[in-house]
């Protein structure tokens, strides 16, 4: 790589040409072909989709009336993948499978006729919907840090300065002095997107004030939170965004080095990272004398090696030491002393993809979006039992309801809503009450719960509160680093005590042992991890005492989820014999014939919900029972005596 | 279940030692980039031997308790051979929700195995990991980065039938 080729662009100019140039070879009217290929609709097989249209557009002689087809990261609705959207006019696909492919391009890209059979219906009203901005799980969101990945072929750096890119870098290396440029983002009131909802524009001015000498940025993609996976969507599919805002964040604080810091698990996030950065020095927008502007600056990427507790920030400093990953105690913040004793500024992903719209529309249009307290948009990783699983993005302000209902499409199988959690392992879950809360940093904080980085796990009336304790306390077991008592002991103490609940073990001063625990944890850990590694059970808690009281008094998980307290049984009344619970248990611990009753050997029996689940709702022949004796087997060879459907 | 290190694996293959070579030499043996190169070493070699850890120390000029430390300390590492088919089961909270704990019982007692551990004919390592960025598809498996969501007990018979 040389630092003067061709493609350098060295001016405001130069770049608003190239932008011309490369639109000019774009016919608006012409169909482009998008097919998603961020992870989820990866692994429902949309790259071989992808292969195929190439395919049959030759095949079918319509290669010339196409402008281009396109894969881009992803758009979100993951839930409905793999997901396919002809432009320009916004035909959406779900579900392609590969041999949809030649009737997609004879009938709606030749013909421009919309195939029924593919378009997304509305699960409640039957509604078909042909565009994809209309799908309720679109409309209502406000898509300006994500809704360009469906635009994008996150390896085409020109597909991102078509959509106007890195003119905001332009316009603040050219025309702002980073003094001006600290102060936009200061006003904008921009918080961290990663967890803790510091202000941007302070973190900023710390690093620049801090010292003279070398200072660092760091993009934040280690994504921690199990659950969650916004940054790597972003990271995926709109790499460029990150980075310009990376760049303007170097220039405001004064810094010429940067890393990416991305986990391992995300292998296309580092690909499409590493290949923006080439493109990226190509056009002189990365490198020395960045768009002619003196502004020198190089990033260099580092891969996560799967710890959760890397993702905190002294944590991930280490890291890119090569040093292990573990924290270390803030007496001086990172903002000056980080990366190698020198001033370091370290920022989510969706906190630094929100740089350049403020850049471009001002602090004033930012802040007109939002809360009083939490301006902007916030992505979340909507997941667990919701209809609509996927990412979405919405002014903060909205509320919970809103988010699982109306975007979301609520619970899937008429089950009842219990809980939703947010904020990850530092989080915790919010009941039915708190539905109608805005969403906002400060008011999530207030229940006890947080924003976190954006993951939003709904939990229905099968999810068992005491369970979900334990999960995230034994995930916080597993990770923690081990360094300080109070984190390692106290999390070990709590596992053991909420497994034994769990299990049925459970003894009366257990619920205020973990209060104890929790507070001597919260007060004296090391760092954020141990911090916050209670609050998953104190608002479990706080909010669902009773369902830990069932599990230590009566022996009854009242979720009938809990392995050890839960049976399974087949009301021989009931049971048709059909042998489809049989076949399917993995454990062969069923018994039983064609017009056999059937029989569950509890030895056997892993308890996996299995044959609940497979049993066909007309015959509900499996039960659940939990804190009730478990009836006796029918005698060997007892006979159906359900009564035949009439 | 471990598999046994032999002593020729203590050693350092000349295979290994060349990959060690040519990785450290690709990040100009910077020791900083320590944990990027044992990562890309995990990749090629399938696990890390005593004898890589050694070369990597070596080479970088970085103790070797060091090189140990990050190598025990990360998930990514493993210090035993694996099996010739990785199974992740994610247990991230969205899958969590969604059935995870009962499809890794399923699998495990399907392949008669544990979590953590690789069979005894080094078929297949099992893992759980605890999140595979896919949530929406949830439960997921990976089973050599392919991933498959919410298998049936039917699709996980034919998916271990395959791996062979
Ligand atoms: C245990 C632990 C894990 C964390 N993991 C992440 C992570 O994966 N991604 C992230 O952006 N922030 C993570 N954080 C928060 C970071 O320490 C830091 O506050 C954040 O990256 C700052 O960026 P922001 O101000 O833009 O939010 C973690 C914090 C802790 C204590
Ligand atoms: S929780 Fe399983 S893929 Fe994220």
């Amino acid at each position: 790589m040389t630092d003067m080729n061709d493609n350098r662009l060295s001016s405001a100019k130069q770049l608003e040409t190239l932008r011309k140039t490369i639109l000019s070879k774009r016919d608006a009217e012409k169909p482009i072909i998008t097919v998603c290929t961020g992870t989820a609709c990866q692994a429902y097989g949309s790259l071989e989709i992808y292969r195929r249209f190439v395919e049959e557009l030759e095949r079918q002689g319509v290669e010339g009336s196409v402008l281009e087809t396109k894969s881009t990261g992803c758009h979100g609705f993951c839930e409905q993948g793999p997901v396919v959207v002809i432009f320009p006019r916004e035909i959406c696909y779900v579900r392609v499978q590969l041999d949809d492919v030649p009737e997609i391009v004879s009938t709606t890209v030749a013909g421009g006729d919309v195939i029924e059979r593919l378009v997304y219906r509305d699960p409640n009203t039957q509604e078909a919907i042909p565009k994809e901005s209309d799908i309720p799980f679109y409309k209502r969101q406000m898509r300006l840090v994500f809704g360009n990945n469906r635009y994008i072929d996150p390896r085409e750096i020109d597909d991102y300065i078509a959509l106007g890119g890195y003119a905001a870098l332009s316009k603040a290396l050219l025309r702002m002095t980073p003094g001006e440029v600290l102060e936009e983002i200061k006003e904008s009131n921009l918080r961290g997107r990663g967890g803790g909802g510091f202000p941007a524009g302070l973190k900023w001015e710390t690093t620049r004030d801090a010292s003279t000498g070398s200072k660092y940025v760091i993009v934040n993609c280690d994504e921690g939170d199990p659950g969650a996976y916004m940054d790597r969507a972003i990271m995926e599919g709109n790499p460029h965004a990150v980075l310009e805002g990376l760049v303007i964040g170097a220039y405001a604080i004064g810094s010429h080095d940067g890393f990416v810091y991305v986990r391992q698990e995300y292998p296309i996030a580092y690909e499409n990272t590493m290949n923006a950065i080439d493109q990226a020095r190509d056009y002189g927008l990365l490198g020395s004398d960045i768009l002619g502007s003196g502004f020198d600056f190089e990033v260099v990427v580092h891969r996560g090696a799967g710890a959760f507790v890397s993702g905190e920030s002294t944590a991930l400093m280490s890291a890119i030491e090569g040093k292990v990953g573990e924290p270390r105690m803030k007496y001086i913040r990172t903002a000056v002393s980080g990366v190698k004793g020198m001033p370091t500024c370290l920022n989510n992903v969706e906190t630094w993809a929100n740089v350049p719209l403020i850049i471009e529309r001002g602090a004033g249009w930012f802040k007109s979006i939002g809360t009083e307290g939490s301006k902007g948009t916030k992505i979340f990783s909507l997941v667990g039992k919701v209809n609509n699983t996927g990412l979405v993005e919405v002014p903060m302000g909205m509320t919970l309801r809103q988010l699982i209902y109306d975007i979301g499409g609520g619970i899937p199988q008429g089950k009842k809503f219990k809980a939703v959690q947010t904020g990850g392992p530092s989080g915790g879950v919010l009941p039915e009450q708190y539905l109608d809360t805005p969403i906002d940093f400060d008011e999530l904080t207030g229940l006890g719960s947080m924003m976190g980085s954006g993951g939003m796990v709904v939990m229905d009336e099968d999810t068992c509160m005491v369970d979900t304790a334990r999960y995230f306390v034994s995930f916080c077991c597993d990770e923690s680093c081990g360094q300080c008592i109070p984190c390692r002991e106290g999390l070990r103490t709590l596992r053991d005590i909420l497994t034994d609940i769990c299990e049925g073990k459970g003894k009366g001063g257990d619920i205020e042992a973990i209060e104890d625990i929790a507070e001597v944890m919260e007060d004296a850990s090391l760092c954020a991890l141990g911090g916050t590694a209670a609050n998953p059970v104190l608002t479990t808690l706080k909010y669902f005492r009773d369902e830990y009281e069932a599990h230590i008094k009566e022996n009854r998980c009242p979720a009938e989820a809990c392995k050890a307290l839960t049976s399974y049984y087949v009301d021989p009344a009931k049971c048709s014999a059909c042998m489809i619970c049989l076949r399917a248990c993995p454990t062969e611990a069923i018994h039983g014939e064609k017009g056999i009753v059937h029989w569950i050997d509890q030895e056997k029996c892993i308890k996996c919900t299995t044959c609940y689940e497979v049993c066909p709702t007309r015959f509900s022949a499996v039960r659940r029972l939990s804190g009730e004796p478990l009836p006796p087997p029918p005698a060997p060879g007892t006979k159906v005596t359900r009564e035949k459907k009439r | 279940m471990k598999a046994a290190v032999s002593r020729a694996q203590t050693k350092g293959s000349t295979r290994a030692s060349r990959a060690v070579k040519k990785t450290v030499g690709r990040y100009n043996a910077d020791p900083d980039m320590l944990i990027q190169i044992l990562l890309d070493l995990q990749t090629t070699l399938g696990w890390l031997s005593p004898g890589v850890l050694a070369d990597v120390s070596e080479q970088l000029g970085v103790p070797v308790s060091r090189v140990y430390h990050i190598a025990s300390f990360y998930k990514a590492f493993s210090l035993v051979p694996r099996g010739r088919h990785i199974i992740k089961v994610c247990m991230g909270t969205a899958c969590q929700v969604r059935g995870a704990p009962q499809l890794v019982n399923v699998i495990a007692s399907m392949l008669n195995m544990k979590p953590g551990e690789t069979s005894e004919d080094r078929r297949f390592t099992l893992e759980t990991v605890n999140c595979l960025g896919c949530c929406a598809m949830g439960p997921v498996i990976a089973v050599d980065g392919v991933y498959h969501s919410k298998p049936t007990t039917e699709d996980l018979r034919s998916i271990f039938k395959g791996a062979r």
